[in-house]
């Protein structure tokens, strides 16, 4: 499938905004400055990205406790994500919500989930709201291997596919939930659990952008088009500890490093469109450079905006009380 | 006896029961950690925070389970396990996550004994991290001990502190009833002297963990060091409290309250679950039915917002309750006079 210029170079930027967001990132939690958890979705950027790809603002998703590159991908800005999670009043949920709970319903973002498997039943919701409202918007559930084994997930499945809902199932597999590997932890596969309950099922290599681009486009439209709900299972790795400060004792070393230096989404999305002269690397190297910049902003903006006020606390509990 | 923290203080009641009594298993995500890891390591976390570290070690894979993150059927699988002869200890992380599970503790477990006439017994302990305080944000800070506290045929135990962790939890694991075990995640690395060799502490006697003739506090959990604090400093302007820790909320040492509450005529609360319809009501219901006479001041709860938990340090903080905050409502019921005339 050819993809626009326009295309290839947004996602190249929203993939190395995510790249540099996430790096900075494990950069300042190491200095103690950054409160509560923090998950990173570095190597996983590609997932995200030709995911959204296929998206507009009518489209929904939902996402996880590793949120951000999701966030991202569908067009929440950093700024306000980076004030976030330092917990100012200019972040995106104005510091009420931290980095698991960003969310833009503005944009179709139904926020980042501390739950997992939070995410898939509200992707029910929101591909019914798609349906009946006939707005021809899908609805988008990433969810991980772990959370693939939640009750929520497995009904979601059966009810996405019961209701007919235009509804995309999109497992993240980076092998791991928190410490423990998915080969112990999840039975059968997800292609055969897709096919228990009779759901069409697409899989790609979520470190290949081009790869993720095609199967998500597949999935997208047979949703969308009205066919009922789809799985889409991307394979990844995860290339930081669970939460920062996860020492992973329990990966064989090495394992990070060669991911990292085989399977970068960045540098294959680079080599594959130069060769081909698709894109010219001097046009790849200003969006890394305005990338770089507008990351440095968003960091210094963060850290010097304003903290909520007392009176913040008891906003927003209830529309009306 | 040696200087030990909170989590060690667990750890070792976990091992020092499983020692005694082979029924006895674990059960929860990552609680030994490393299963189908490319290293091959197991036993590489002992839980999120590292409380059954070793556990897997010494016990291995007969009694101790990783579980997928599949919280209602695993919670679920440790009722079946409870009522069919085996004493499951299993853990949920963050009590927050029994939104995946309540079915099976609250429709199944609390239920077995009553609706089935007597004839089961649920010897199951489910074990949670409660609180505010580590900018975990709404959904991984909040506690629910008055959820539990809420349905009858459980069990609900908060302790305050190393040594009151060690008791409470062999004694929650010796009960035959099920019994839900909250421990307040900042308190993890608090240290003091607890003993050796294993003991117990009753469920449903509070400890009076000072006396005092003009206001009586009653705090629950991490809150009872609060209480303490405000009681050292009010001591120096010489207000006196006694400070009251229930251990437990089901059962509630009512005797013990109502007790102290007809000595010291004031009554301050401490809870920091969400303030309605919590422990600090029911505790404030108890007195007004039962000690109205005695009373010299209305009750005062020092509690939370009706909100749920804030991320941001600045709205997190003034969100809990603390000493000085305990320390004010302290000052107030003593200011208090009766403006009424006395009928
Ligand atoms: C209901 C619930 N159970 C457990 C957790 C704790 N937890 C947070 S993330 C996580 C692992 C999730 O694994 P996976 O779905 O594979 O996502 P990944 O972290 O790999 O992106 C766990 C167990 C939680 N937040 N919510
Ligand atoms: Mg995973």
């Amino acid at each position: 499938m050819q993809i626009a210029h326009n295309i290839l170079l947004r996602s190249y930027r929203s993939m190395r905004t995510i790249r540099d967001f996430e790096e900075r990132l494990h950069v300042e939690f190491a200095t103690g400055e950054i409160p509560g958890f923090v998950h990173l979705y570095c190597g996983e950027e590609a997932s995200g990205v030709g995911v959204c790809a296929h998206l507009t603002d009518t489209d929904t998703i939902a996402s996880t406790h590793r949120g951000h590159g999701h966030c991202i991908a569908k067009g929440v800005g950093v700024e306000g994500m980076m004030a976030e999670i330092y917990g100012r009043k200019t972040g995106v949920c104005h510091g009420k919500g931290g980095s698991m709970h960003i969310a833009d319903l503005s944009l179709g973002m139904l926020g980042a989930n501390g739950i997992v498997g939070g995410g898939p039943p509200l992707i029910c919701g929101a591909a019914l709201s798609h349906k009946v409202l006939k707005d021809g918007g899908v609805a988008v559930a990433f969810y991980g291997d772990g959370a693939s084994n939640e009750g929520t997930t497995l009904e979601s499945l059966n009810l996405a596919m019961v209701w007919q809902l235009p509804a995309v199932f999109v497992c993240e597999d980076n092998g791991y939930g928190e410490a423990t590997g998915a080969s112990y932890a999840c039975a059968g596969t997800q292609k055969a659990r897709a096919a228990g309950f009779g759901m069409p099922y697409f899989e790609c290599d979520g470190t290949d952008f081009f790869a993720v681009h095609e199967a998500a486009g597949q999935a997208i439209a047979h949703a969308r088009a009205g066919n009922g709900p789809v799985m889409l299972h991307v394979h990844l790795a995860r290339w930081y500890g669970h939460f920062e400060g996860d020492a992973m004792t329990y990966r064989i070393n090495g394992e990070v490093a060669r991911e990292r230096a085989e399977h970068d989404c960045l540098k294959n999305f680079r080599q594959r469109v130069t060769e081909v002269s698709l894109l010219d690397p001097s046009a790849l190297d200003e969006i890394d450079a305005s990338v770089k910049d507008e990351i440095e902003a968003a960091v210094k903006a963060a850290k010097s905006a304003p903290l909520p006020e007392p009176a913040d606390l008891e906003a927003d509990v209830y529309v009306s009380y | 006896m040696s200087k030990k923290s909170f989590r060690q203080a667990i750890n070792e009641a976990l091992r020092q029961e499983m020692q005694r009594d082979p029924r006895i298993i674990l059960m929860g995500e990552d609680i030994a950690g490393g299963q189908g890891g490319s290293a091959g390591v197991v036993d590489a976390w002992g839980g999120v925070l590292g409380v059954t570290k070793g556990l897997y070690t010494e016990f291995g894979p007969d009694r101790v389970f990783d579980t997928p993150i599949s919280e209602a059927s695993y919670i679920g699988a440790a009722v079946g396990a409870a009522a069919t002869g085996l004493r499951p200890v299993a853990e949920l992380m963050f009590v927050d996550f029994v939104g995946c599970c309540l079915d099976q503790i609250m429709n199944q477990a609390a239920k077995f004994r009553y609706m089935f006439g007597g004839k089961a017994r649920t010897p199951l302990v489910i074990r949670a991290m409660y609180g505010a305080g580590f900018n975990a944000a709404a959904q991984h800070s909040q506690a629910l001990y008055p959820l539990f506290t809420h349905i009858p045929g459980l069990k609900v135990v908060i302790p305050s502190s190393p040594y009151e962790a060690k008791g409470l939890l062999i004694e929650a694991i010796r009960d035959d009833d099920p019994v839900i075990f909250l421990e307040n995640k900042v308190m993890y690395d608090d240290e003091e002297e607890v003993p050796d060799e294993p003991y117990t502490i009753p469920f449903g006697e509070a400890n009076l963990t000072r006396e005092g003739d003009d206001v009586t506090i009653v705090a629950f959990g991490r809150m009872v060091n609060f209480a303490n604090e405000a009681a050292d400093r009010l001591e120096k302007d010489g207000i006196s409290c006694s400070v009251i820790d229930p251990r437990t909320t089901s059962p509630l040492d009512s005797a013990t309250i109502l007790e102290c509450v007809e000595d010291t005529g004031r009554l301050v609360i401490v809870d920091e679950s969400s303030p309605r319809c919590n422990m600090a009501t029911d505790v404030a219901a108890l007195v007004v039915e039962e000690a109205f006479e005695s009373l010299k001041a209305p009750i005062r709860r020092v509690v939370p917002p009706h909100t749920p938990v804030p991320f941001a340090t600045v709205l997190e903080k003034l969100y809990l309750p603390d000493a000085a905050r305990i320390e004010s409502a302290v000052r107030s019921v003593m200011a208090y006079k009766k403006t009424k005339q006395d009928a």
